[in-house]
């Protein structure tokens, strides 16, 4: 694949346009998130299309990861945080009574900024998931299956029993997402999946992103607004008000709000004026 | 103002410079100076207590073995058939009904015998002592004491044998020894481990990873913290007032009719172990939390991000990695528990028996004790048999803790590795 950043997102742009089915699989609603005293993001509502990727961007202290880690119920682990409004998947309401955070959680996966494998072995990193789950299936076949779609496969797959730290953090990060993907989520949560990697080992996210997002839906949050441009289909731009709550400024394709942007904010943000 | 003119002249950068290095000198000499101080302290306790170990006796026996078959001064020299005869002759009726009906004279080993012998006709008596240091540099001293005692004589000896290890408690030095105390020792800080590690660590893993940051919780923390400080032998009035009172039917053993030993009611192996394990509780408790605390919260975050409930990343990816340090306080906590003496004895140890513990509700002595008990008597002897004591129980903690890194460190291996 061209590894050239207008190349890429040349190819990416023509082919978002004839997309067959546009089915939302997650509906947020009046989303509004407090940390204890403070309000974090208030009145996000917007969808989220399956098979689609999608890239939330925005300056620091905007809410687009707080946001996004409210979608697998993450933000549960942080104390003092509260959710309001609705976050919809597949119709059912993420937040209400019955629902256990846990499955949510398997259903909708998390690569985090940070390369954060466990300190076990490259196989155990993937089967480890699967077999907390009720896996039962062949263990190696999984692995296997799991670390090609990640692109990984080639450079491990002679030393599966080694520690996963000693991988370089590039590998450590596909491996992240070979270990999200071997539970069989429906979506995959990236929180700047690249932020701590080379362009290199960037490059290769990005192209994997594209890969996967045949068989997955993902939502990425980045601060590098070449990668959004290069491999979301829609882009939800958060912004700051003057007591530091984010809210989410302007939702659109993003080819759309890239080359015509409907707010002075949007297009300000874009053209690196501020953030 | 310029950058060169900022920070003075040539000059007054060379001086400062000066100074600098001046001041770090004298601080790493500070430094030096205290670690050597520490080193020399522990010397001196280690010199001290090894004196005690090695070193002259001088003995007076009762019946000089001479006088029982002419011409041989050591029971060691005497023939079978003369330990034979001297012990059917010279031994009294009593003692000799009470060997005999424990084993006939005729089929006992020689070894034996002359254990007899020596104990029961020969009667060796420890009339000083002297450190190995003195023995060496005091010469003339020994001879001069043996001069002015008639029948007496200097043996060279360690105080610290096999024999010591494996003899029971006796009112005569020469023949105690710390096999009571030793089987105590290891009973105790068995009860004390199996009570103190499971729920210090699960007190722990709940109070690190479950427990809400609330008022109550802040107390709870700062609170065992200040448990950690309480001097040890106000545990053993909580020892005494729970376990040996109000827990008697449990800790002496009647409720299981295990009546091994009826006589020591509820001050029994049982009460001090648990006695030991609240005492060490909260240095396990914070050690552990400490632990836990030390694993980053990413590890977490990734075992929930692949859908683990809280128990599965507690168990599967927290604790694995945090388990050696856990292990490391622990072990730390046993040490101390190993050493203690005042909770013990407040709660009504043994001081002197010569039974061994035959289980969990036997009565019971420890090396702590025993070495306490030998250290205050006012023969010279004693202060050696304690002195080789104290070395057997510092033997004991090297050993007990080598294993228990050994351990550690395969675990932690295997953590590595693991597939």
């Amino acid at each position: 694949m061209n590894n050239h950043p207008a190349a890429l997102a040349l190819h990416h742009l023509g082919a978002a346009t004839d997309v067959p089915k546009e089915r939302p699989i997650l509906q947020l609603q009046q989303v509004n998130i407090h940390y204890g005293q403070f309000h974090a993001v208030k009145d996000a509502t917007f969808d989220i299309l399956e098979k689609h990727v999608t890239a939330f961007i925005g300056p620091s202290g905007c809410g687009k990861s707080t946001v996004l880690r409210s979608i697998n119920r993450m933000n549960d682990m942080i104390r003092g945080s509260r959710m309001e409004g609705k976050i919809l998947f597949n119709d059912h309401d993420l937040y209400a009574d019955q629902v256990d955070p846990v499955l949510i959680r398997r259903r909708i996966g998390m690569v985090f900024q940070k390369p954060n494998p466990f300190p076990k072995s490259i196989h155990e990193n993937i089967a480890w998931g699967a077999r907390i789950n009720g896996y039962k299936g062949d263990f190696d076949e999984l692995v296997e299956q799991s670390l090609r779609q990640a692109a990984l496969w080639d450079e491990v797959k002679d030393k599966l029993k080694q520690n996963a730290l000693r991988l370089s953090g590039g590998q450590q990060q596909r491996l992240c997402i070979a270990r999200t993907i071997a539970v069989q989520p429906e979506v995959i949560l990236m929180d700047e999946p690249a932020s701590a990697l080379d362009p290199i080992a960037t490059g290769r996210i990005e192209e994997l992103i594209l890969e996967l997002k045949n068989s997955y839906t993902i939502v990425i949050v980045t601060h590098n607004m070449g990668q959004a441009s290069r491999v979301s289909d829609h882009t939800a731009f958060f912004m700051v008000d003057e007591k530091r709550t984010g809210y989410l400024q302007e939702y659109a394709p993003t080819e759309q709000l890239f080359l015509n942007p409907q707010h002075k904010k949007t297009e300000q943000y874009i053209s690196g004026k501020f953030g | 103002m310029s950058g060169m003119h900022a920070f003075g002249k040539a000059q007054d950068i060379a001086a400062l410079m000066n100074r600098r290095r001046a001041n770090a000198v004298a601080w790493n000499l500070v430094f030096i100076l205290s670690t050597a101080l520490a080193v020399l302290f522990l010397l001196l306790l280690v010199c001290s207590i090894v004196d005690s170990v090695f070193g002259y006796a001088v003995l007076t026996d009762e019946i000089e073995p001479s006088a029982l078959v002419p011409a041989k001064s050591s029971v060691g020299d005497f023939s079978r058939q003369e330990l034979e005869e001297v012990a059917l002759t010279r031994l009294s009726s009593g003692v000799l009904r009470r060997v005999e009906h424990e084993k006939p004279i005729a089929q006992r080993s020689d070894k034996d015998l002359r254990d007899l012998v020596e104990h029961y006709v020969v009667k060796p008596k420890v009339l000083r002592t002297w450190g190995f240091w003195d023995s060496l540099t005091k010469r003339a001293e020994v001879s001069a004491f043996i001069a002015r005692n008639p029948g007496s004589y200097a043996s060279f000896r360690s105080w610290l044998t096999p024999s010591f290890i494996v003899s029971d408690q006796s009112a005569d030095p020469l023949r105690a020894g710390i096999r009571t105390a030793l089987l105590g020792s290891l009973w105790i800080i068995m009860i004390t481990f199996l009570f103190a590690f499971p729920v210090g660590v699960g007190a722990a893993i709940y109070l690190q990873e479950y427990a809400l940051d609330t008022r109550l919780n802040r107390i709870l923390k700062l609170n065992i913290f200040n448990l950690s400080a309480v001097p040890s032998i106000i545990y053993g009035l909580l020892g005494l007032a729970v376990f040996v009172r109000a827990m008697e039917p449990f800790t002496s053993g009647a409720l299981f009719r295990s009546f091994t030993d009826n006589t020591a009611n509820g001050r029994t192996i049982v009460s001090g172990g648990l006695t030991l394990g609240l005492l060490v509780l909260p240095i396990i408790i914070i050690n552990t939390q400490e632990a836990l605390k030390a694993v980053p919260d990413s590890l977490r975050m990734s075992a929930y991000g692949v859908g683990a409930t809280k128990w599965q990343t507690i168990w599967y990816q927290v604790l694995p990695v945090s388990v050696d340090r856990i292990l490391t306080g622990t072990i730390l906590a046993l040490s101390r528990a190993l050493g203690e003496t005042a909770p013990l004895v407040v709660i009504g140890a043994s001081t002197f028996i010569s039974v061994d513990p035959s289980g969990i509700f036997s009565k019971f002595t420890t090396l702590p004790i025993q070495i306490y008990q030998w250290s205050a008597r006012p023969q010279g002897a004693y202060r050696n048999i304690a002195a080789a004591a104290i070395v057997s129980l510092m033997i004991l903690l090297l050993l007990m803790n080598s294993v228990a890194i050994h351990t550690r460190d395969k675990i932690a291996k295997k953590k590595r590795l693991e597939s």
